[in-house]
């Protein structure tokens, strides 16, 4: 993990004194809401349906044991709304319909698509408190909301997957330290966001984000970037295109500068809906490209390449991340440790199935990935209580290196367990009910906080992956199924990434009711799903209650017409979506229809 | 080290304060819409640009500010009007401008200490244009 310096950590004092300062002004009246509004989301505060919510930047994912607790600690202390509050929120939310819907929850983190953590009841009040808090622990919100740089995502599996051409961590957070507080680019036309990645798979969305970068390297073998720029879902679901096939690593901020400083200047401000860097690079296309190309030559030439990356800057942070040294020396000689997982294996399915679906391999033979998976019934996906965060901090520390990582997926991996320790690390895991073999399947779905705490949504998400994971809760169904991303947005805003989900479901609101459009097709650029593209809507938009039934009724044709081996997404790619949007048109509620 | 982190501000609702300063026949004034290409115009004698922020929000002149220091080489009076609040001279500062005239309503009383928050830091910036990790091992220690 990356080590903070002195700089780094009085940098995230200092930031949350500043922040002190600002709330302060704020509640005495002396700094308006309005201006007031963009210091705190460039802080991680939003102001949400019944309370604000706080998103911690966690850069690329990756948490250490000590944060892990602290966030349980600000789960346990500080997510906690008065009663009067809590019960005038349920109030309203039951008069939303769906007597089903799970009651409101405090007390708990959500691990969030772009890895970052948030909570949905501190009062604001108490904003500043935990903002220092979090400096304590090196952590902090900066830039994970507001129209700047955010946060940095990139593929859990940076720096031990077996396909990686490059870590990206080094190159996240060299970006991630340019990025804070750059003084010209923190009141961007619109949000910016950027992906890395430094495998073959593209397990980080590259292609989804606003700038996605692929590390490559060159016939020769250097090292560089393929950059694309202008992807992003919203409204406007657009890939990126590839601006540049390789640009030299050490390159990367001067070019990033280009990029920023012609979409500070040219992007749209007059629309918020248009005001994404893809609607200028759509709109310009390649005398965008020439622009940039332009600017960077500018930055090199004329201003100095001041941000060129050093050797030394390089190698000081790619130190941080050399992979821990084992806690204890291996007992067992590596084909004993296979016997034991393959004896464990077979006569315990329900480990056989955490092997095969939570249990990644590594490029150290010796190790593992582990996925913890929080996609339980019960528990909204990627939400995680105070007690199951220390919980997970304990597990980080005994089988992980005191490390853990937010994926994308929305759940917690444990990037350095030891093959011998696989046994005991599911027996742990399980007590804490963590261990569910359901990871890359069905229920192992995306979904946004909704309606039920976000301002922006229109429908709630929450509801309807309950009820979808309620319908699929036995396990040999769920494996027979196979890897299916499902994918739920509350609103157009897409935090769940309804577009690139084989199956995407996002709440639209008609006449004060909850509806949901269905889409097909979805892919965030992986192996399983093929090259990114948005899903294709099926028809017109279903109730709440036909949702599940809509869902079942496309997971039944897939058994049908699938053949052998076949994936959900194979078979769609292979028939087209015609014979799924007859089944979940076909899966329509009469009775609901004419009443609406 | 860094350059200082001092500002000239005026408050829109003293003008007299705000012209004190202001010699019209010293040189010559420009005023910029912040859609306005700084590379297309001709410096030459003008001793002061001012760029305007039609709304805080709105960060177009960041870039014209960097742009006129450091590809421009524009050495005169860099000047923030228009929608300038007290919570952005830092960044303000630092993308070159050195003179503010604030929103009638933000309180001068409380500016300066928003210059002064933050030591250093990581990335260059118009009056530094080297970032952090170019810097030497000594400054990093005092920091």
């Amino acid at each position: 993990m990356y080590q903070y310096t002195e700089f780094d950590r009085q940098f995230v004092h200092q930031r949350a004194a500043q922040f002190r300062d600002q709330l302060e002004r704020n509640l005495a009246g002396t700094l308006g809401d309005d201006e007031f509004r963009p210091l705190r989301l460039q802080n991680g505060w939003y102001i949400q349906r019944y309370a604000p919510m706080l998103r911690i930047s966690v850069p690329y994912g990756e948490l250490a044991s000590r944060q892990l607790r602290v966030l349980a600690r600000i789960a346990r202390e500080y997510d906690r709304p008065d009663a009067a509050l809590l019960k005038t929120a349920q109030t309203t939310q039951d008069g939303l319909g769906n007597p089903r819907a799970p009651k409101l929850r405090c007390g708990y983190g959500h691990f969030s698509t772009r890895q970052n953590v948030q909570f949905n009841w501190i009062p604001l009040v108490k904003s500043a408190d935990v903002m220092e808090l979090l400096a304590s622990v090196d952590m902090h919100g900066i830039q994970t909301s507001g129209n700047c740089v955010r946060n940095i995502a990139s593929d859990a599996l940076a720096g031990i997957a077996v396909d990686e051409i490059a870590d990206p961590r080094p190159f996240c957070e060299i970006v991630r330290q340019w990025s804070t507080l750059h003084p010209e680019f923190a009141f961007l036309p619109r949000k910016f966001k950027i992906s890395i990645n430094g495998a073959r798979e593209d397990r980080a969305a590259i292609a989804w984000y606003d700038v996605g970068l692929q590390l490559v390297r060159a016939a020769d073998g250097a090292l560089g970037f393929s950059v694309r720029v202008g992807g992003g879902m919203g409204r406007t679901p657009t890939i990126s295109p590839v601006v540049r096939e390789f640009l030299p690593w050490n390159q990367i901020l001067n070019y990033l500068e280009a990029v920023i400083r012609v979409y500070n200047r040219y992007g749209r401000r007059d629309n918020a809906w248009k005001a994404r860097i893809k609607i200028l690079v759509k709109a310009e296309g390649q005398r965008y490209i020439d622009q940039v190309e332009q600017e960077y030559r500018q930055i090199i030439e004329h201003d100095g390449a001041a941000h060129t990356i050093t050797q030394t800057e390089f190698d000081r942070v790619s130190a941080c991340f050399a992979p821990p040294a084992l806690s204890t020396p291996r007992k067992h000689p590596h084909d004993k440790v296979g016997d034991i997982l393959r004896a464990t294996a077979q006569s315990d399915v329900e480990f056989a199935r955490w092997l095969q679906r939570n249990v990644h391999p590594h490029k150290n033979p010796d190790l593992r990935a582990v996925t913890l998976s929080f996609k339980r019934l019960g528990f909204a996906p990627g939400d995680a209580s105070a007690d199951q965060l220390d919980a997970a901090a304990d597990l980080a520390e005994r089988f992980s290196a005191g490390e853990a990582r937010v994926t994308h997926e929305q759940n917690l991996l444990l990037p350095w367990v030891r093959c011998d320790q696989l046994p005991d690390l599911w027996r742990a895991a399980r007590a804490l009910g963590l261990a569910k073999p359901n990871i890359g399947l069905l229920t192992d779905m995306i979904s946004c906080p909704g309606g039920d705490f976000c301002s922006l949504a229109n429908a709630r998400s929450i509801p309807i992956a309950h009820a979808i994971a309620e319908r699929y809760q036995d396990l040999d169904e769920l494996h027979d199924l196979g890897e299916i991303d499902l994918h739920i947005s509350g609103c157009i805003n897409s935090c769940g990434h309804h577009h690139s989900g084989h199956i995407g479901i996002l709440g639209v609101d008609k006449d004060g009711r909850e509806w949901y459009q269905v889409s097909l097709g979805g892919a965030d650029g992986s192996s399983l799903s093929g090259p990114a593209q948005p899903g294709k809507i099926v028809g017109p938009s279903f109730s709440a209650a036909e949702i599940p039934d809509v869902v079942e009724a496309l997971l039944d044709s897939y058994r049908e017409l699938r053949q052998p081996g076949e994936t959900f997404i194979a078979t769609l790619r292979r028939l087209g979506a015609e014979p799924f949007k007859q089944a979940a048109n076909g899966a329509r509620h009469v009775a609901d229809a004419l009443a609406a | 080290m860094k350059a200082e982190h001092t500002m000239k501000l005026m408050t829109a609702n003293h003008p007299a304060s705000a012209n004190a300063d202001s010699q019209p026949d010293a040189g010559q004034v420009l005023a910029l819409a912040n859609d306005v290409d700084p590379c297309d115009l001709a410096l030459d004698g003008v001793t002061r640009i001012e760029l305007n922020f039609p709304k805080f929000t709105d960060g177009r002149a960041f870039s014209q500010a960097f742009l006129l220091r450091r590809r421009l080489g524009y050495a005169g009076e860099l000047r923030a009007t228009g929608d300038v609040l007290i919570d952005q001279l830092l960044q303000m500062k630092r993308s070159g401008f050195d003179s503010a005239v604030l929103r009638a309503d933000q309180n001068p009383d409380f500016a300066q200490r928003q210059l002064q928050r933050y030591p250093a830091f990581y990335q260059g910036d118009a009056g530094s244009s080297a970032p952090r990790f170019t810097a030497s091992p000594s400054s990093e220690v005092q920091a």
